[in-house]
């Protein structure tokens, strides 16, 4: 009893040719645009690799790309075999090709739907890997000198104007660190030198933001040094100013931003299942109906188009038997060397 | 004696038809793009409306964007025409559009050439527009509470953050203006009130500048405020600081962006003027071509094309001629006792168009 037969006469088959053939290359540039997908995305994680101490993954992007190829390819073939599929000499070229060919797209398919998995759980690795790096950048902020920190400061400063963001959790990681190189400190200036006496670490600390925090729609110029003196400033408060800098971390925003990505490259590789999933479920009602053609020289004849050649049930219990089988028959294989042996 | 003339046998027209067919469809897709293209430039212009003065400069987006819809209607019923011509019957129909359809085209093609130039002549004007808007905005960049000018501010900053640029000219237009609102100016501190005094007009001046002009690529923190006053930093020149601020004005900036874009879409639309001259010499080519043949009665031999069908000072004299009669026409001959009914010939050498074949003599009725 093959599971869930369809008939089909010369007019279906033709038109489930046809359409089989326009829905192959969409998935072909729907493989384009995966592929696209993948690069984009692996340059935006290199854009910003400064952000996450160069030590973000690229394992997402490369299997997207990977992804987009093989669907690329896959669906040419596919594309091929149903053009060929109504001229009985040419498909009789690619009928010993098809059941590994279904093999290999169940294949893909399940390589998707990793894909998808990796694509909604890597965002966790994102955020930390984030956290951890955005607190380096910061600390790393004033060593403009140092070499391989040198474009530090102007990439946090691009990243902040961009962004809209301001400091790792918020403003206030700027006071903890010092941002201002000793090279810029006059330290023989009393002022200077009683703050950097005053902590453990010997920092230059301060309440002040660099100038990239600055909030271009506030109604007054940024204020950004003696951010928490209500008195330094005319008709102040800190309290509740919240145009002045950008209230936002830069953590909060660089996450949002790659949570969308992979979300919406997650949403568009399960949409790809199912297309892949229809092709190959076409394919497979095209090739069997061809198959069980009665009068294979006659093309107005009806056939039959299945999904599976029995039930769901016997076509399993059918493979695990095969695979025992080809088990068993290793060891009867060594069972027979050893006994020539001897 | 023709400009020009060329032979041509039938499946030579033909496949001239065909290939014009094809041109004609890919000038229509030039049209859009000129069309998109004018329509590019008139949003970047508005985007920065609030930047530029009263000047007229939206004459070339605007002429961009007929200029492209005319070429896609032009360019439609050219392909249309064409091919038709392959086609007796159906060139039948089309025989006396073709003559006034190539005139037109040949005059919108001086349009497109118009166009192109327009491109490059708008330098002068974009650059006084930027001028007075920038100083205006630079001005009133204070007056976040004034309605009409509540994001003057905001233009500004991110006008300069954008272009990397600061002030008009250069950073010093800054120190020129009070950018900081008396809102938040301390009246009742001496220093303020000593700064407004010191001036006749009583602003509040002073070396510093807005946020938007820092330089991210300088290794030191931000200088924003006591810029020329070298003892205020430590390590700090300013005749020799390059890396602090933006140097470059945002006149400047932007006048090479625009300028930019102009040259490119100037390029583009004199690439599309020279495919539609080439495109309507083809079509010359085959109208002329085709009433040949008609002339000579069989469509399906050979007949010959030409541009012009005598040489350009002839046609040139003859089309005068047929506007001066034109006119004459116009006038009643008053020597007949002043009786218009009479008929009277309006030259002895008239022209009958192209074919230039005089109508036979319709007998009197009797």
């Amino acid at each position: 009893m093959p599971f869930m037969p369809v008939k089909f006469n010369l007019q279906k088959r033709v038109k489930l040719a046809q359409g089989l053939w326009m829905i192959y290359w969409l998935s072909v540039i729907v493989g384009i645009l995966i592929f696209s997908l993948g690069i984009f995305f692996k340059i935006e994680l290199r854009k910003r690799s400064e952000m996450m101490d160069n030590n973000e993954s690229h394992l997402v992007p490369n299997l997207l790309i990977l992804v987009g190829l093989l669907a690329c390819g896959v669906s040419a073939f596919g594309g091929k075999v149903c053009h060929d599929s109504l001229d009985p000499v040419k498909f009789a070229k690619w009928k010993p090709m098809l059941k590994p060919y279904l093999l290999l797209c169940c294949g893909f398919n399940a390589l998707m739907l990793l894909t998808v998995l990796l694509c909604f759980l890597m965002q966790f690795a994102v955020y930390l890997t984030l956290a951890e790096g955005l607190k380096n950048s910061i600390k790393f902020y004033k060593d403009t000198d140092t070499p391989g920190r040198c474009f530090m400061k102007r990439t946090l400063d691009m990243t902040q104007i961009e962004f809209r963001c301001c400091g790792n959790n918020n403003f206030r990681d700027w006071f903890e660190v010092q941002w201002i190189s000793n090279r810029y400190l006059d330290m023989s200036n009393d002022l200077v030198k009683d703050r950097v006496l005053s902590n453990v670490e010997g920092k230059y600390l301060m309440d002040s933001v660099p100038f990239s925090c600055c909030n271009p729609g506030s109604p007054r110029p940024c204020i950004q040094h003696h951010l928490t003196n209500n008195s330094a400033h005319y008709d102040y408060d800190h309290r509740i100013e919240e145009l002045n800098i950008w209230t936002r971390g830069c953590r909060e925003a660089l996450f949002s931003y790659f949570s969308n990505m992979m979300n919406s490259i997650g949403m568009l590789i399960i949409a790809t299942i199912i297309l892949e999933s229809a092709d190959m479920a076409g394919l497979k009602y095209l090739t069997t109906a061809l198959e069980t053609m009665e009068d294979p020289e006659n093309p107005e004849c009806e056939s039959e188009g299945w999904l599976l050649e029995k039930s769901v049930k016997e076509t399993f219990s059918e493979m695990l038997a095969k695979m025992k089988t080809l088990g068993a028959s290793n060891q009867v294989e060594g069972g027979d060397a050893a006994e020539a042996a001897t | 004696m023709a400009v020009f003339r060329l032979t041509f046998t039938k499946t030579k027209r033909d496949k001239l038809a065909q290939v014009l067919w094809i041109l004609n469809w890919i000038s229509v897709v030039t049209g859009i793009i000129l069309f998109s293209l004018g329509l590019f430039l008139k949003v970047e212009i508005n985007k920065r409306g609030e930047l530029m003065a009263e000047r007229n400069i939206q004459y070339v987006p605007n002429m961009l964007i007929a200029v492209g819809l005319i070429a896609c209607a032009i360019n439609f019923l050219g392909g249309k025409i064409c091919y038709d011509c392959v086609d007796t019957t159906k060139f039948l129909r089309w025989k006396l559009i073709m003559l006034p359809y190539i005139l037109c085209t040949f005059f919108f093609t001086f349009c497109v050439l118009v166009g192109a130039l327009m491109c490059y002549s708008m330098h002068g004007e974009l650059e006084e527009s930027l001028n007075l808007g920038l100083t205006e905005a630079i001005r009133f960049y204070k007056d976040t509470d004034t309605p009409g000018r509540c994001f003057l501010k905001q233009t500004v900053d991110m006008l300069q953050i954008q272009f990397k640029c600061c002030g008009n000219n250069g950073y010093k237009d800054w120190f020129q203006i009070q950018w900081i609102s008396n809102r938040y100016l301390d009246m009742s501190q001496k220093e303020v009130v000593d700064r407004l005094r010191s001036n006749v007009q009583g602003k509040y001046l002073m070396d510093g500048v807005p946020f938007s002009c820092c330089n991210i690529n300088s290794p030191r923190p931000c200088i924003q405020q006591q810029i020329t006053n070298n003892s205020a930093h430590f390590h700090y020149e300013h005749q020799t600081e390059e890396l602090n601020l933006w140097m470059k004005g945002c006149r400047q900036a932007l006048l090479e962006y625009y300028t930019h874009i102009l040259q490119s879409i100037g390029l583009s639309v004199l690439i599309a003027w020279l495919f539609e001259l080439s495109v309507l010499t083809g079509v010359r080519y085959l109208q002329t071509s085709l009433e040949n043949g008609l002339r000579q009665g069989d469509l399906n031999s050979e007949s010959d094309g030409w541009l012009l069908e005598q040489s350009f000072m002839e046609t040139a004299r003859v089309n005068l001629n047929i506007i001066k009669s034109l006119g004459k026409c116009n006038q009643i001959d008053t020597a007949n006792n002043g009786d218009p009914n009479i008929n009277i010939p309006c030259t002895s050498k008239a022209n009958y168009g192209p074919d230039n074949v005089p109508p036979k003599e319709i007998p009197e009725a009797s």
